[in-house]
């Protein structure tokens, strides 16, 4: 077999740089889609989050009208002062000095009015978009486990933040634009106003620029599109290059690797150039057409100011109006791309918050006590994430309380879902789970979750100090109860050993701290929030014996004076458990103390025998092929 | 590549602008063009006064109506000829500016991927990937974005400023100074301005870092939050950052805006300023209409690029951090490499042979991880290596391909110190299964032929096959073409191994690592894979790091590391006799109070 496989890969070894099963970064690191231009759910969702600013916004768009009015009217000061002031002979001072008082007032109010336009906007815009982080984040916290699950975090991260953000870039613009409409209104009536005919002739050249930016934008999006997506995809091969960099020179492909980025650069490079060149071609055919209009206001206007139809103000006030009237329509065509871009990230946000949230305290819900006896009951409880697929059908057992009920089944037969259940992450299609005699779904999800303390298989810790990892949201606990905690699972003397004890900071997800370590950390974290109830998925992972010894006692404690549920993996765990509920397929085997079991002869005896370290060792076909698994 | 080599040592923003000199006709073109726009530009002004003034004096003369008209048309045609230059080289100064810049761009790109791709494990163990991700991208763009942000901008703006004022101080002295008043005050404030609004800047990403950090924990570990019912909780933590982060928001809106405006009421002041001043003068007869239009379009002109100078001052303060962090990453040494005289691997008898191997982190140089090391192992055997976590199991299976260099004796193949050949063809001999599979977004075939992308079909299958990987990937609706990954089916841990085992066994190598690679494989499907590669390793050297004491247990040679050294070396049976660790291992791994009975492959069917 060793001969043959050398021979073929000599057969097809090089055949060039670019094999055909090498690609690097086939995905991209953002998602990327343009929608409509105009959505009026989205609009009207994303103008919901408006609202509370809706003084702000009067006043920014009254403050822009104002701006805009002030441009408007100061070549007009300008055109006044020139022909009522010092045009040929008709020299007058009274009249200059009034002109110029006129222009001062006219900055101070600019200078006021775009003040006020800008620091509304922005401030506003940084708000509303705070608001719908917080929203959706808020929204987050509440809906059900399974969206979760089926979610990745990078994905909605990518939503909290880049869509987010564009929507704050639609908010600001679209202030402006209002303003860069009024102003492009506003030097036509100027125009027109000044002089009918000779407005009407310069304004001509005006459709002309429209006509070849309606020309130009379509193939432009597509270079500009293609440009960004270039980029994407150069940067995702980087960013794979850097994570896998491990596997990368472990394979030693290296060299392929820097072939096939080299074209993807490349491509990037290209698709840049052929943007760049799209987006400079508009600039000279807008200075021709400045140059155009211009011409005409000297060759009409002044033949005009010849004849003395027209005074010469007017022709300096039109040569003002003309240097300004292209950037509104430029800005305007470009507002074009940010409201398409704007309304496919608003879509985004809005599948967000339009997430189910299946679990909701029911109206009347009563708060679940510290007095209630921390009894667990599952009555003939079927459950499935998908309908008509149910992962537990018709389970029913008890625990008492103060009892220690170990969960032992096969991967997949439904013990995770149980201790879901239990703390009520999702409800069930049938049957009742009870908590303290209470109905879940009638108990408040707060007082459950603090009654019922849950401790997961894999330990996750938060940024922060150790102390506050222990102590999370149990507010009252004090640094006493927290080294408590952490003596009775037995962390504390690793603690202390750490360069700041209680105040060393972790890091990302207590990278600093091993798998055992951060174990027992989240143990005392369970053991801090002092619920009489506590749900335990074991953890599966090989840790070495020390820690193993270590994890065992302090599981021991933690379950001390509590009803314990526990998904077990270890042997030494199943056979401590006070009962026994073999679970598998969604159904209930067997339950009983070990002694029972083993002398029952079932499913538990049968894996047991199987001389298997751990339960999660069983290969499927171990347990398919007993009998048990047809009944 | 060369090209972000050279200039080595030098200024950042020198180095920088040496690399743009690499493609010298656009660099000319681009300059040049800019000098031409700015000065076609400067024209403008002066034809519209001259124009405005050709309606009046015509009007004073009183006559030769044909005259003035044909003036007129003269000086509407020059304006239209320089209006269009003006565009065209604009055109052309700005496409050839980021020409270059992405032309840098493209080779910095280059640079950066090849160097990633060969510093060693001890670098990338060090530095955070979203670090090294920051400068490839974002500081990249910055030094991309140098040349026509600040180095072309800086001298149609020398050009602009420079001759626009000479033009105007060579007309009328007070004149010029009044239009000019603003220049100073505008290129002041912008710059300070810009360099304020970069510190918030940056601080606030700081803030929003920690704030996407909030977010990120907190839907990462969602199940312990519902789990404590601690919503509320994560909600005011949320609310603290985010509040953090908004009013810094709301400072940096403060600034900018404040800024922009003062700057346009200088302008217009200074504008207030010449029409005051020149109107006195056409009164007074000193100047014409014209001459004040003139002044006044000059003034039009210049606000725009002085207003720019804070953007440009901003482009310099970029390229400057963003270079030196890009230049750290280029000039950085890549410790494993080629030795001088390093030759290709000859394999012969295929012995690996560790000679009192002693090996410390570059971190922690104090504290070696491994300690004389030795054992030697030929092909065909097997060599188990177990120990507590920490212990320097991993260390012994990375020096191995040389991830790491050793800091005291010597490992040799056949005989030759690896130091002393070439790393393409030692790592074409040593094969690791790493401890963490990372899968590559792209289908299963493309992933299980990564270290040989030319190979056939038949041969992935075979491989996949024997990683016990085919059946499963046969249930998948789309087989082998599914992609998996980051974006792609998530594979399970047990998956994700497999897939990695079938990823080494398409490589041919002299010596087989397995880095803990199997631990969340169930130790009957582990058997299968083993007894389907019998074969296959009995012509090589395998080496098997585990702590599952069945994944190892019929090495030929068990190495138990403690601390950076062996404490115990023997066969399963020998190590089992002592009694020492090992044993205490192995009873710990039992059922309790069960007798000792080998694991055997029951389930074989």
């Amino acid at each position: 077999m060793t001969e043959g496989i050398e021979v073929e890969h000599l057969e097809v070894g090089d055949d060039g740089p670019r094999p055909p099963r090498a690609a690097v970064g086939s995905h991209r690191i953002q998602e990327e889609m343009f929608g409509r231009v105009f959505d009026r759910n989205v609009i009207n969702r994303i103008w919901a989050f408006v609202q509370p600013y809706n003084s702000q916004m009067v006043i920014a768009v009254v403050a822009v009208l104002i701006f805009t009015g002030s441009q408007l009217v100061i070549p007009l000061i300008i055109r006044y002062a020139i022909d009522n002031g010092m045009a040929s002979g008709a020299g007058d001072y009274g009249v200059l000095g009034w002109s110029v008082m006129l222009f001062c007032l006219a900055i101070l109010v600019n200078y006021a009015a775009s003040y006020v336009q800008e620091v509304v906007v922005g401030k506003a815009a940084e708000n509303v978009l705070f608001d719908i982080r917080r929203a959706m984040f808020a929204h987050l916290q509440r809906v059900s486990l399974g969206f979760m699950d089926k979610t990745e975090v990078g994905r909605l991260m990518s939503r909290l933040q880049g869509d987010v953000n564009s929507m704050q870039e639609f908010l600001e613009t679209s202030v402006l634009s209002v303003g860069d409409i009024v102003l492009l209104i506003g030097i036509v009536v100027a125009m027109l106003w000044l002089d009918f005919r000779l407005g009407l002739l310069t304004l001509s050249v005006m459709p002309v620029l429209l006509f070849v930016r309606i020309i130009w934008l379509p193939r432009a999006r597509v270079a500009f599109m293609a440009a960004h997506e270039a980029n994407s995809v150069t940067n995702g091969a980087l960013a794979e290059a850097i994570h896998g960099v491990r596997a990368v020179q472990g394979m030693d492909r290296q060299h392929v690797n820097f072939t096939l980025y080299d074209d993807k650069a490349n491509a990037n490079l290209r698709a840049h150039l052929r943007a760049a060149k799209f987006a400079q071609v508009m600039v000279p055919i807008v200075d021709s057409l400045t140059g155009v209009a211009m011409a005409v206001v000297i060759v009409v206007g002044g033949t005009m100011v010849l004849n003395a139809d027209l005074e010469v103000g007017v022709m300096v006030a039109f040569l003002f109006y003309i240097q300004r009237f292209f950037d509104p329509i430029r800005s305007l065509t470009m507002q074009y791309s940010v409201m398409q871009r704007a309304m496919a990230s608003g879509q985004r946000l809005i599948e967000v918050l339009d997430v189910n949230v299946d679990v909701e305290d029911a109206p009347n819900a009563t708060v679940l006590g510290r007095d209630m006896d921390g009894s667990v009951e599952l009555r003939d409880v079927t459950f499935g994430y998908n309908p008509g697929q149910p992962v537990l059908r018709k389970v029913d057992f008890k625990v008492e309380p103060g009892e220690t009920v170990a969960l032992v089944g096969p991967t997949g037969s439904g013990k995770s879902s149980v201790m879901a259940l239990i703390h009520r992450f999702y409800d069930v299609q049938e049957g009742q789970v009870l908590v303290g005699g209470h109905d879940v779904r009638q108990l408040t999800q707060d007082s459950l979750g603090q009654q019922v303390a849950m401790v997961l298989q894999e330990p996750y810790l938060f940024t922060g100090t150790v102390f506050e990892n222990i102590r999370y949201n149990k507010a009252t606990a004090s640094l006493e109860d927290v080294i408590k905690a952490a003596k009775a699972v037995g962390a504390h003397d690793f603690i202390a050993a750490l360069d700041d004890g209680y105040e060393t900071q972790l890091g990302e997800r207590g990278g600093n701290l091993s798998l055992g370590q951060r174990q027992l950390i989240s143990f005392a974290r369970a053991l801090v929030a002092d619920a009489k109830i506590l749900v335990l998925d074991e953890a599966t992972a090989n840790v070495d014996s020390n820690t193993e010894l270590l994890i065992q006692k302090a599981l021991i404690m933690l379950l001390e004076g509590r009803t314990g549920l526990v998904i077990a993996h270890r042997l030494a765990t199943i056979r401590g458990a006070d009962k026994i509920v073999v679970l598998q397929n969604g159904e209930i085997v067997e339950t009983g103390s070990h002694s029972e079991l083993m002398a029952g002869g079932g499913l538990y005896s049968k894996l047991y025998n199987l001389n298997y370290a751990s339960f999660d060792d069983i290969p499927d076909e171990a347990t398919i092929a007993s009998p048990e698994a047809r009944t | 590549m060369a090209a972000a080599g050279r200039g080595r040592g030098l200024g950042v923003l020198v180095r920088i602008t040496r690399m743009a000199l690499r493609h010298p006709w656009q660099v000319g073109f681009a300059f040049v063009s800019a000098v031409i726009a700015a000065i076609l530009q400067l024209m403008i002004p002066r034809l519209l006064g001259s124009a405005v003034d050709q309606t009046q004096t015509v009007l004073a003369a009183g006559a030769r109506h044909q005259d003035a008209t044909a003036a007129l048309w003269a000086t509407a045609l020059a304006l239209l000829g320089v209006s269009v230059c003006r565009g065209i080289f604009t055109m052309l100064q700005n496409y050839f500016g980021e020409a270059v810049g992405h032309h840098v761009g493209y080779q910095l790109r280059l640079a950066c991927y090849d160097k990633i791709q060969r510093l060693s494990f001890s670098y990338h163990d060090t530095i955070h990937s979203g670090d090294l991700i920051t400068v490839g991208m974002l500081d990249l763009e910055g030094v991309r974005m140098f040349f026509s942000t600040a180095v072309v901008r800086a001298l149609l703006l020398s050009v602009l400023i420079g001759v626009g004022a000479y033009m105007l101080l060579s007309t009328d002295v007070t004149m010029g100074l009044a239009a000019l008043s603003f220049v100073p005050f505008v290129a002041w404030r912008s710059s300070v301005t810009r360099l304020r609004l970069r510190a918030t800047w940056l601080k606030l990403q700081e803030r929003l870092s920690v704030l996407s950090r909030v977010m990120e924990e907190n839907l990462g570990g969602i199940r312990v939050v519902r789990a404590f019912a601690a919503h509320a909780f994560e909600l005011a933590k949320f609310q603290k950052a985010s509040q953090n982060a908004l009013g810094l928001a709301h400072d940096r809106v403060d600034i900018r805006v404040t800024n922009t405006s003062m700057m346009t009421f200088s302008f217009f002041a200074a504008m207030g300023l010449v029409l005051w001043i020149g109107g006195s003068k056409v009164i007074a007869g000193e100047m014409t209409v014209g001459g004040l239009a003139s002044f006044l379009t000059f003034m039009m002109i210049l606000q725009m690029p002085v207003r720019q100078l804070g953007l440009m001052v901003n482009a310099f303060a970029r390229a400057s951090t963003c270079g030196t962090r890009l230049f750290e990453l280029l000039d950085k040494e890549v410790t494993i490499r080629d030795a001088a005289n390093a030759k290709e691997i000859e394999i012969s008898d295929g012995v690996l042979r560790f000679e009192n191997v002693d090996f410390a982190y570059s971190r922690t140089v104090n504290r070696p991880a491994l300690k004389n090391i030795s054992f030697e192992a030929c092909r065909g055997e097997t060599v188990g290596i177990v120990g507590p976590p920490g212990s320097g199991k991993t260390t012994i299976a990375h020096l191995i391909p040389r991830f790491y260099d050793v800091s005291g004796g010597r490992i040799t193949l056949d005989g030759q110190d690896l130091r002393h050949v070439t790393l393409v063809s030692l790592r074409r001999a040593v094969a690791v299964v790493q401890q963490d599979a990372f899968l590559f977004t792209t289908t299963i075939e493309n992933n299980i032929a990564y270290g040989d992308p030319w190979a056939k079909e038949a041969r992935i299958e075979r491989a996949s096959e024997s990683a016990q990987l085919h059946n499963y990937v046969l249930d998948l609706p789309a087989g082998y073409t599914t992609v998996v990954g980051e974006r792609g089916v998530t594979l399970s841990g047990g998956q994700r191994q497999r897939l990695s085992i079938a990823r080494t066994l398409m490589l041919e190598p002299t010596v087989m690592i397995f880095d803990d690679s199997t631990a969340a494989i169930d130790s009957a499907t582990e058997q299968r894979i083993r007894a389907e590669m019998r074969q296959y390793f009995a012509s090589r050297v395998t080496i098997i790091v585990a702590h599952r004491l069945s994944s190892l247990m019929h090495a030929n040679q068990i190495l138990f590391v403690e601390n950076g050294e062996i404490v115990e070396r023997g066969s399963h049976d020998e190590l089992l006799a002592r009694g020492g660790r090992y044993k205490a291992l192995h009873d710990l791994q039992l059922p309790p109070g069960e007798e000792i009975s080998p694991l055997v492959p029951e389930a074989k069917r």
